[in-house]
């Protein structure tokens, strides 16, 4: 347990570093008993608490709440079983997302696959509901895992397995970010390996032309195992970090990946190239290697990082709009930026529609991280127009609770909060996130108790 | 008994919440209906006076073929459903049973569907209801309608209530439409088939096509009459030479009578058909995969059929009804019966769920408790007298 303002400053903020609060306590527990005991410690005394995992979320889920306790779990990382003739991995929540990959190679895999996949942990996964570059092809985090044992609020231990009967609280535990308990065990479904991968990268002039490619080998009935599109300014930053010899003249790169049995992928491999250069690619380029495979994929996942290079702060947006509105959703982007007076540079999961448009600011100008916010505001709102969604895989957290009225009305947030109240009556559970703006359970089971966040004068009843 | 039944069959969502909503507030209970073909699973509840019917929700409210999804309401037949995603080459990864287009009994609709978590051999590679529902827009018994989820294939934004409600057996809510995702239909489709005398040979030939990179659509399971079978359904650009490199890893595992077929659809259907009985009784055991020799085993000694999902460990076993105990008796350490088709005397005679008291029990009640307070919708059809 850490209480010293040093050690707690260490845990304020998550990957969304614009956000800090430094909790009561860290508790830092190496076993799932522990982490039972420090939950129903809180529970007696009342005091909300914050599970955390790796801390690279980027939507503030793993803020903590100044009057509570932060659970770390990066000592829970042991590999509990690997059963092969199951499919399945039984890990900690401390463990990373790619040593669950390893601890399954060379015959396996586990497919969500976020950026940050060396070290953010399967238990923040979980919560979260991570995605990645793959999971056009294989689905998510939500599609994976078979089985949990979770600590709910009040201490209790409970079992949750994908095939048991009765209502799927395996399906609702996982992407509740946090607030319906915690995760001590986590079994995961593992698939083979596929027997086959190749990998291109195709320029285009514009991300339109990216975009016809897109929707040409979609309705060709290909699935691509990964379909991931960057416009001009992000190349340019990524090029800049990975000198991977992407073209600065184009207007947006291209990256397709099929896999899977040999036969299958050299067939569909041939037809994505000809729909590529019929939608006007000016340049693609086969991987020959797993090199080269590997600096493409390098390429595209420093993209995030190198924007560094470019702007000296930037904010990302994490927006989901049906893929045949990409153009139009895109061309507002472009509206909204030039009215802003603000870069935007756009890196995206392609096949699922899956944007993440990075707002380029200077925090030394005056009123630039505002109009910056206002503009990733706008770009969420224009998301949400087109059929799309407010988040695609970074969550609600804090960050986009605000934007939850976009998306629903009062009666679906009031279904939201119901079951959030049969897990967890006494909102201690990660409070303050998801929901945007703080509800109490009604008819609380057994005697009244002050709520913390009545106490701390946050909320009320009603 | 009551002396009449009043159906209630309304035609959009406000009069269909208005339905619950009155019937709550009279303190009436409600059966919820989709098609029918599943109205006798779970457990024998009390008779209700009103029964509610989503024969009329039944518009295609949206098929986006470019995005690969769409949304449906309720009482859609999933039979019609299909043979509208067919003409633009898609397809919704759901094949239970009463749903294949052009059968005249393919009553099943999508509501009731997702209702029950019903689902067949594609089960496999697309998963199950759950997977394939993008988003829900539901009835509660207090006349709310509340949306959760999204229309697009990824999205994190609040709440998974979709999950929870497929497979409730409506004891939520009633499932008003449901937005799911399509994936493309396979020009074409192939079948590896084998068959042995001994069930861990069976088994151990299923476990290795589990294992092998060949991205099956299924992977099956049937055993009848002291022999079984191993089927894997190959789609895609060259389907039968894939099922062709399937039926050699069945013959490397010693399976006899292997074959790869491209005529294979008959085979698929019969698998459908093994998930549901009219005259015995049905069980739906789910136990983990390695287990499945077991599994076999056990329905060999009640003379019982077996068709399944063998990579998912999902087996469907039908003995006569007075060998339901036995088989559940049977069954290896770690699986799960849920009895599903039964004669009437045998259903109300067992727990046809058979979930023991424990904290995922009281958290499904606390649930329920919430949702439906009243206890308006389906009364104790679910586990643990839900």
């Amino acid at each position: 347990m850490l209480t010293h303002p040093h050690a707690l400053a260490t845990y304020g903020s998550d990957g969304l570093a614009q956000y800090h609060q430094t909790p009561l306590a860290v508790a830092r527990p190496a076993t799932a008993e522990q982490v039972q005991a420090v939950v129903r410690a809180c529970f007696e005394a009342g005091v909300p608490w914050v599970a955390r995992g790796a801390g690279t979320g980027l939507s503030g889920g793993a803020l903590p709440v100044a009057e509570g306790v932060l659970i770390a779990l990066s000592r829970l990382r042991r590999i509990i079983a690997v059963d092969l003739d199951d499919g399945a991995v039984v890990v900690e929540p401390g463990v990373t997302n790619l040593a669950i990959s390893r601890a399954v190679s060379p015959t396996h895999f586990y497919p969500p696959d976020p950026s940050s996949q060396v070290v953010c942990s399967i238990g923040g996964n979980v919560a979260e509901n991570s995605g990645g570059a793959h999971c056009f092809k294989y689905g998510f985090t939500t599609n994976y895992v078979i089985g949990l044992e979770v600590v709910l609020s009040d201490g209790t231990v409970v079992e949750l397995d994908r095939d048991a009967p009765g209502y799927d609280l395996l399906g609702a535990f996982v992407g509740s970010e946090g607030t319906l308990g915690v995760a001590t065990r986590i079994k995961l479904r593992v698939v083979p390996v596929p027997e086959s991968v190749r990998t291109l990268v195709a320029f285009f002039e514009d991300t339109s032309a990216a975009g016809d490619a897109v929707t040409a080998i979609v309705s060709a009935g290909i699935v691509p195992g990964a379909i991931e599109m960057m416009d001009r300014l992000s190349i340019k930053a990524a090029e800049q970090a990975t000198h991977a010899g992407y073209r600065l003249d184009a207007g947006a790169a291209l990256i397709v990946e099929l896999d899977g049995p040999e036969e299958e992928c050299t067939a569909r491999f041939e037809h994505v190239m000809t729909l590529c250069s019929e939608a006007g690619a000016r340049d693609v380029r086969v991987a020959q290697s797993d090199a080269e495979r590997a600096l493409i994929w390098k390429t595209r996942k420093a993209a995030f990082a190198a924007m560094g290079r470019i702007a000296p702060a930037y904010y990302v947006q994490d927006g989901v709009i049906p893929r045949t509105r990409l153009s139009e959703v895109l061309g507002r982007i472009d509206e909204l930026a030039t009215e802003y007076g603000l870069r935007v540079a756009n890196v995206f999961h392609a096949g699922d529609g899956n944007l993440h448009p990075l707002v380029c600011y200077d925090a030394a100008r005056e009123g630039e991280p505002e109009r910056a916010e206002e503009l990733a505001g706008l770009i969420v709102k224009a998301c949400v127009e087109a059929g799309g969604s407010i988040t695609g895989e970074h969550g609600v957290g804090v960050d986009k609770k605000r934007y939850m009225p976009e998306m629903f009305s009062e009666p679906d947030l009031d279904a939201f909060q119901r079951l959030r109240c049969a897990f967890d009556p006494h909102g201690l559970a990660n409070p303050g996130k998801v929901m945007p703006t703080p509800r109490l359970c009604g008819e609380v089971p057994g005697p009244y108790r002050e709520h913390p966040l009545e106490r701390a004068g946050v909320a009320e009843r009603f | 008994m009551l002396s009449s039944i009043i159906a209630a069959r309304p035609a959009t969502f406000e009069a269909a919440a208005s339905v619950l909503a009155r019937a709550t507030a009279d303190g009436h209970t409600v059966r919820l209906l989709g098609g029918g073909t599943k109205y006798s699973w779970g457990a024998t509840g009390p008779e209700s006076p009103i029964e509610l019917c989503t024969g009329r929700l039944a518009r295609i409210v949206e098929h986006n073929a470019g995005d690969l999804t769409a949304v449906l309401e309720a009482g859609v037949r999933l039979s019609d459903a299909q043979e509208r995603f067919a003409t633009a080459g898609q397809m919704l990864a759901l094949d239970p049973p009463f749903a294949s287009a052009g059968s005249s009994e393919a009553a099943a609709t999508i509501g009731g569907i997702v209702a029950t978590g019903d689902s067949g051999p594609l089960r496999h590679r697309y998963g199950a209801p759950r997977d394939l529902v993008l988003g829900m827009t539901v009835a509660l018994s207090d006349g709310t309608i509340s949306q959760s989820g999204g229309k697009v294939i990824k999205n994190v934004a609040g709440y998974d209530l979709a999950k929870l409600f497929a497979g409730s057996f409506g004891t939520l809510g009633l499932i008003l439409s449901v937005n799911v995702r399509l994936h493309p239909k396979p020009a074409g489709n192939a079948t590896a088939l084998g068959a042995g005398e001994d069930p861990e040979t069976v088994a151990a030939a299923a476990r290795s096509l589990a294992a092998a990179p060949l991205e099956l659509d299924a992977l099956d399971i049937a055993w009848r009459a002291g022999r079984g079978g191993v089927l894997a359904r190959c789609a895609g650009a060259d389907p039968l030479k894939r099922a062709q490199r399937a039926a050699q890893l069945l013959r490397d595992a010693g399976l006899r009578d292997v074959e790869a077929t491209s005529e294979d659809d008959a085979l698929w259907e019969r698998q459908r058909a093994g998930q549901r009985s009219s005259e015995g009784a049905l069980v739906r055991v789910s136990a983990r995969p390695s287990t499945l020799a077991d599994v076999l085993r056990a329905a060999a000694l009640c003379d019982g059929t077996v068709v399944g999902r063998a990579a998912l460990g999902v087996s469907y076993v039908e003995v006569a009804p007075d060998s339901v105990q036995r088989l559940l008796g049977e069954l290896p350490e770690g699986a799960r019966g849920v009895l599903l088709d039964a004669p009437a005397q045998v259903r109300s005679a067992i727990d046809p769920w058979g979930v023991q008291e424990g904290p995922a029990l009281e958290l499904m009640r606390q649930i329920k408790t919430r949702f439906d307070p009243a206890g308006t919708c389906n009364p104790r059809v679910f586990v643990g007298g839900i």
